[in-house]
């Protein structure tokens, strides 16, 4: 399955990338969500997968009882889903703003705005 | 918006904050925790939002988000400097219990009031955001 | 209960620089009477410390800092750090009340005196420190608060420019001295000073040694302005003159010296030292000295001679006597006294005056009749005339240099030609302005108010009072100082009268050709006159084009890399990465092999092609909206593979926050124009191209990782630990909320700062077009 999850995280980062290269604010958006669910998915299975035994520590158990998928990982995913919306959120606003001010969403034309 | 989904979000709403606050406090043992409901909490106020307007919502919500961004991180703040009360070094959890008629003895701790802090700031945040950019 | 004074002692200054705007704005002109209060209380309690010290005792105070990195907060107080901590707090009460009056009406005197207690809790942290890390922080932040310093008038650019000149030069010594401190720390096994003093011989046999030696020095040399770092110090007299006469000559310079002096029984005793210091010192006395001659600005004349100070201070410490160390001691005590004395003289004269200009300057002793008295004393001891405690400090400097271990005729012959020019000096700076006829001045002065007479009276009535009595007074502060440089007991005595001897044949000769050169500047000008052009390829001219040659560098880079243009950017990052990457995993065999993906299920294939689909989908989309869809498919089936794979948190948050996105991306996009194609079809091909690279290297990269395990998973730790010590079931929820807690704190100041930044951008702007 990691071979496949791979192959997912190589299309999750070509799409994000090219999506980013373009020159519309909005497709560099939507490349930047695309790029960072592609993050979280390689930390994700980077930390190797198990099916199906979330890291809850059973009734009547004092640990962990393997095998159970690697509950760090996941930490780091969850601030990182969540910061990455915080991200997003600014960039959208901010783009929202640098639009209403400049009237284009074409990045080389904003370029031009700044001096 | 259509009268169905009014309707619906009126009912909604408190079924949604509740849950919300069921996922925070019983985060520590089972799935949810702070983040979690604190993106309920944002989403049912945002779908409010949706449904009527703006305003509305944030007549709803009583207290600005930004109150809640500060009141989280403040929340957070003073969980981790309670060790210090207890000569602990910053952040270490500290734990008594009590016994809830029915329930039996349910542990407490700092953690706990950290996690409430994270709920906050990440309701606090994701209203901030959603809200003023609605009004936009 | 002693040793907790001197924390309260670094602290307090701190605590008051803090206040001090505050009670300025309160106090007004008593303000500086108040504020010297402080350094005069720390002056008492060392004082008090200064029996218990010459009976041998040492002080030592230590809390943890950062015990992990073994940092503490530790301080050690002996004979040396005594003497250094008397003329900080004793110098500083004088300072602050003279400032007070040199400043008096300037706008921004709150924050001078601010500025003025964060550099005396400083440097008496630094002076105090026995950890080596704490040392350094206070050092670094002596060389900080001399930035603010320096550039105090900060409107003028030549002020500006001093200031960053003495930050650049003294923090890259830092820089070295940090490096070196740590080494010194590796070999000598503690960070600890009190344990380091005795692990000479350990560290002089490392094959770390000169790297060390090298580095300190280096940190050494810049503080305490040696050449070829020395240009700094002229430069720094921009400053206000309470600035200089405390900084720049009586305290902060002389750290390098104290640094030398302290990790004299570390590092000293090899000949590498020997010569490395001697050698800067020799040459630094006679460049400073030679250069002084030059000047006819009040301050840079004074700037020079300190400079030629701190060089016969650096090469009595090289040479590393008893003797030697001893001169140095009361050299320092001396060199502070005249010199504090003569730097507050000059800013009287400057203030009542109106010019600094010693060719401009006469007659003075009519209408300043008390500064007259205090400047002329300064100066006679500033010659090592009797009955001053310059003298003495003369008589035992030739004394330990016709001792000296190597080249005695050589180090004499030196330091006699240096000290025949510094009487020269002290006769233009302390007598000449005095008397002769009265020019005239740009003001018409007056004698100075009593804040600015008390200080250089104090400190040149001083000078002489130990000189009187040399044994009472100084002794006590001497010996011990000695004995903790030496690292073994020693006993000073001092006399005025040491019978005649060829040191004192010496003495006569250098007050008899400094009166000389005195008279007869004018000739000794002009034909050092010739050596001027050479001056101005010295170090200063080194430093400004090091500097343009950085500025010119950082031109053509930024040329080179930033266009301006966002992609060209990512590019850059991408194709970097991309290249290096594969290099790196094609030279290592790093090259996965697909294990045959053999161990898939239905459904999670159909998930996978699912993600996959929708990305592409989300590329393709002709509409915004459908972009925005297609994206929304791509989160759900990334919560779907959470869901598969035993992360149901992730799941619930995956999905609230796909959700959520959507909401946010539909309330924008309404607002964003249409989908445009605005890139080349060529630009199109070259970022396919470059994008299915860099998938297809990610791709690689994930397969190298999963098949390989370096280090057993550190989450058994928390396996094992969540419920028992942290009474949490769930452990992703401990590790956030406890384990981990500090980075969770992190993240949640991180997503509310994201978040009231997305609010200004949104609100602040309106509010402002509301309001005007």
């Amino acid at each position: 399955m990691e071979t496949i999850l791979a192959v997912v995280i190589g299309v999750l980062y070509a799409t994000g990338i090219y999506m980013m290269l373009r020159r519309s604010l909005v497709k560099l958006i939507i490349g930047l969500s695309l790029l960072s669910n592609g993050a979280n998915l390689l930390i994700f299975t980077v930390g190797r997968l198990t099916r199906a035994r979330a890291p809850f520590v059973p009734e009547g158990a004092d640990a962990l009882q393997p095998p159970y998928a690697d509950p760090l990982p996941q930490a780091l995913i969850l601030t990182a889903i969540v910061i990455s919306f915080g991200v997003l959120g600014f960039v959208v606003v901010l783009f929202h703003r640098a639009y209403q001010t400049v009237g284009t969403d074409d990045l080389d034309e904003m370029k031009a705005t700044d001096t | 918006m259509s009268l169905i989904l009014r309707t619906a979000t009126r009912f909604l709403l408190p079924l949604l904050l509740l849950f919300s606050l069921f996922l925070l406090l019983r985060g520590h043992n089972s799935p949810g925790g702070g983040f979690v409901g604190g993106l309920v909490a944002a989403a049912a106020f945002a779908l409010y939002a949706l449904a009527f307007d703006v305003a509305t919502a944030r007549q709803l919500l009583r207290i600005d988000p930004r109150r809640l961004i500060a009141a989280g991180l403040l929340v957070a703040l003073g969980s981790g400097m309670a060790a210090w009360l207890a000569r602990k070094p910053f952040m270490t959890g500290q734990w008594s219990s009590i016994t809830l008629p029915g329930v039996g003895l349910v542990p407490l701790g700092t953690p706990l009031l950290f996690d409430l802090g994270v709920y906050l700031v990440v309701a606090g945040v994701m209203l901030t955001i959603i809200l003023s950019l609605a009004e936009e | 209960m002693i040793s907790g004074g001197i924390i309260v002692c670094v602290l307090s200054g701190f605590m008051l620089a803090l206040l001090a705007p505050w009670l300025y704005r309160v106090g007004r002109r008593a303000t500086a009477w108040i504020l010297a209060l402080l350094p005069f209380i720390q002056l008492m309690y060392f004082v008090s410390l200064a029996g218990p010290i010459a009976r041998g005792e040492v002080f030592v105070f230590s809390s943890p800092w950062v015990p992990g990195l073994k940092i503490n907060l530790s301080f050690y107080l002996d004979g040396l750090s005594l003497l250094f901590a008397l003329l900080i707090s004793g110098i500083g009460t004088l300072v602050v009340i003279y400032a007070g009056g040199y400043l008096a009406g300037h706008h921004q005197l709150g924050r001078f005196y601010a500025y003025l207690f964060m550099f005396m809790a400083s440097m008496l942290g630094a002076v105090l420190a026995n950890n080596v890390i704490t040392l350094f922080v206070f050092w670094e932040l002596t060389s900080l608060s001399s930035y603010v310093l320096i550039g105090f008038d900060h409107e003028r650019e030549i002020a500006r420019r001093a200031a960053l000149q003495a930050l650049l030069v003294t923090g890259v010594g830092g820089l070295a001295l940090l490096a070196g401190l740590l080494l010194l720390g590796q070999v000598g096994g503690s960070l600890e000073l009190s344990t380091l003093l005795n692990q000479g011989e350990v560290v002089r046999a490392h094959h770390l040694y000169l790297p060390i030696l090298l580095l300190i020095l280096a940190g050494a040399f810049t503080k305490s302005a040696q050449f070829p770092f020395h240009f700094w110090l002229p430069s720094a007299m921009e400053a206000p003159t309470p600035v200089s006469a405390y900084l720049h000559s009586a305290t902060m310079v002389k750290a390098g010296v104290y640094l030398l002096a302290r990790l004299g029984p570390v590092l000293g005793g090899s000949d590498a030292w020997h010569y490395l210091v001697t050698l800067a010192g020799a040459v630094t006395m006679l460049v400073g000295a030679a250069l002084a001659l030059f000047q006819t600005d009040l301050k840079r004349l004074l700037a020079y001679s300190t400079v030629s100070a701190l060089g016969i201070l650096t090469l009595l410490i090289g040479l590393d006597t008893a003797l030697s160390i001893q001169a140095a001691m009361v050299f320092l005590l001396a060199h502070a006294f005249y010199k504090g004395a003569l730097f507050l003289v000059a800013g009287a004269v400057d203030h009542e005056t109106g010019t600094r200009d010693v060719t401009q300057l006469g007659g003075l002793r009519h209408v300043m009749p008390i500064t007259a008295v205090a400047a002329c004393l300064a100066a006679l001891s500033m010659a090592g005339l009797p009955p001053l405690l310059g003298f003495i400090s003369k008589e035992l400097l030739y004394e330990a240099k016709l001792q000296a271990p190597r080249a005695a005729p050589l180090i004499t012959g030196a330091g006699v030609l240096a000290n025949v020019l510094l009487v020269a000096v002290a006769g233009i700076v302390g007598v000449r302005p005095f008397f002769r006829e009265r020019m005239a001045t740009p003001k018409n002065p007056h004698e100075a108010p009593l804040s600015l007479w008390l200080g250089p009276v104090i400190l040149a009535g001083l000078g002489f009072i130990i000189g009187l009595l040399p044994n009472t007074l100084a002794g006590p502060l001497v010996s011990p100082a000695v004995t903790a440089v030496r690292a073994e007991p020693s006993e000073v005595t001092l006399a005025l009268w040491h019978g005649l001897n060829p040191v004192l044949l010496l003495s006569v000769l250098t007050l008899a050709s400094g009166m000389g050169v005195y008279l007869g500047q004018g000739v000794v000008r002009r034909a050092t006159s010739r050596l001027e052009p050479i001056a101005q390829w010295g170090p200063a001219r080194w430093y400004d084009v090091a500097l343009e040659g950085l500025n010119a560098l950082a031109r053509i880079q930024t040329r080179l890399l930033q266009s301006g243009y966002l992609r060209y950017y990512l590019l850059m990052i991408i194709g970097a990465t991309v290249g290096l990457t594969t290099y790196t995993l094609a030279a290592r065999g790093g090259f996965p092999r697909p294990d045959g993906a053999t161990d898939v299920r239905f459904y999670e294939g159909g998930v996978a092609a699912l993600i996959s689909l929708a990305a592409v989908a989300a590329v393709r989309a002709r509409s915004r909206l459908a972009a925005v869809a297609a994206l929304g498919v791509v989160g759900y089936g990334v919560a779907l593979v959470y869901v598969l794979f035993g992360a149901p948190d992730l799941a619930m948050t995956q999905v609230l926050i796909e959700s959520l996105t959507v909401i946010l991306l539909v309330l924008v996009f309404y607002h964003l124009p249409r989908f445009a194609s605005l890139s080349t079809q060529r630009a199109r091909y070259r970022d396919v191209l470059v994008a299915v690279a860099a998938g297809g290297v990610m791709a690689a990269l994930v397969l190298a990782a999963t098949s390989i395990r370096f280090h057993p998973p550190i989450s058994d730790y928390f396996a094992e630990k969540s419920l028992v010590q942290a009474h949490g079931r769930n452990v992703v929820n401990v590790i956030l909320v406890d384990f981990r807690g500090m980075d969770t704190l992190g993240e949640i100041t991180v997503l509310a700062l994201a978040g009231i930044g997305a609010y200004a951008l949104l609100k602040l702007r309106l509010e402002r077009k509301e309001s005007g």
